[in-house]
């Protein structure tokens, strides 16, 4: 190939740019839900394979204990306009795998997190996790079915967020319903970036 | 010493066959089902960090050329991957439509951008996130759902 240029394709077309947004909760609140209801085809899973390598451990003590972990995220794709692609991530499931979580958030545009008011106390670690971490997110309660509806200013009370975090109620399976909380979050990350002169709401 | 072979239980009927939690439908455990026949790692020839290219997950890979027939040193995953970049495609779609881990990929795509049969965009890095077109860009696209 002549062409030194690493970011065309094979007609000179410049490669569209990719952004991602990271959804995270618990266990079971409904990631995988919200990815596949706005992606525009059925939720890919991404696995790493972790090798328990034990760092600093006499190599032949190690061979028969190594042990191997598959961690996967599921994940979905938005084709855009103006070149860009977007993609979600659902965080792994168990918060043990922090890596998985940085390696998907460096570079997120912002993260929701999904929230289910029968287990709120699930989504402390991504909470936590983000706040630490610098990256804009919004809380999205699942109203599942059956679940009581709580009021929103008690469930920032509750999560201890501050005043700035927006905390909004959501269906993961209704289109509308997501594309709502993603766009409050894209609005809310520009905020939070400093992008927004005057703040949108009131 | 093997146990004698009792006939009686070398088939269970239908019906009866024991079912242990968790244990998958014995159908699925063939062909593909079974699991890859290859090893990861003998796929990369043991390899485990790619020779170019830091391949964020959301990088955006594409095949440079038509598909190189019998290119020396390319070995089926190689193929199958410029296969699947004839349209714009991530490493996690990748990754996902091959059912191979991050790490494989990686090595593979680093192989292809060696031999320049790949050309690839990285993400914006988190620090230039200040791109207002970006933010306008993914707010319409949404809307547009």
């Amino acid at each position: 190939m002549a062409s030194g240029h690493s970011d065309r394709g094979p007609r000179g077309r410049r490669l569209p740019t990719a952004v991602k947004i990271v959804i995270a909760g618990g266990f079971g609140v409904g990631k995988t839900t919200m990815v596949g209801t706005v992606s525009e085809t059925a939720p890919l899973r991404t696995e790493e394979i972790l090798t328990d390598e034990g760092v600093g451990v006499d190599d032949l003590s190690g061979v028969e204990r190594k042990k191997t972990t598959t961690v996967a995220m599921d994940f979905g794709r938005i084709t855009m306009r103006d070149e860009y692609v977007l993609y979600l991530f659902g965080t792994p499931g168990q918060e043990r795998f922090w890596f998985m979580w940085d390696e998907v958030s460096l570079g997120a545009l912002g993260a929701v997190v999904l929230a289910d008011t029968r287990r709120l106390s699930d989504c402390f670690p991504s909470v936590d996790y983000f706040e630490r971490r610098g990256t804009p997110f919004v809380v999205a309660v699942n109203c599942f079915e059956g679940a009581q509806q709580f009021d929103l200013a008690e469930i920032q009370m509750a999560l201890n967020l501050g005043p700035s975090v927006p905390v909004m109620l959501c269906d993961a399976r209704s289109l509308e319903s997501c594309k709502k909380i993603l766009i409050d979050l894209v609005l809310h990350a520009m905020k939070f970036r400093g992008l927004l002169p005057q703040p949108q709401q009131a | 010493m093997m146990p004698p072979e009792d006939p009686a239980q070398e088939r269970w009927p239908e019906e009866q066959r024991p079912q242990w939690p968790g244990q998958p439908e014995p159908d699925q455990w063939l062909d593909e089902h079974a699991g890859p026949m290859v090893r990861p790692y003998v796929m990369t020839g043991g390899r485990i960090e790619p020779t170019r290219g830091k391949f964020d997950l959301i990088t955006l890979v594409v095949a440079a050329g038509p598909e190189p027939d019998g290119q020396l040193g390319l070995g089926p995953e190689h193929v199958a991957i410029m296969r699947l970049c004839r349209t714009v495609m991530s490493v996690a779609e990748l990754t996902g439509y091959l059912d191979l881990p991050v790490a494989t990929v990686r090595v593979l795509l680093g192989d292809l951008l060696d031999k320049s049969l790949i050309t690839m965009q990285e993400p914006e890095p988190e620090a230039d996130m200040h791109d207002i077109r970006l933010y306008q860009a993914v707010i319409d696209g949404l809307r547009a759902l």
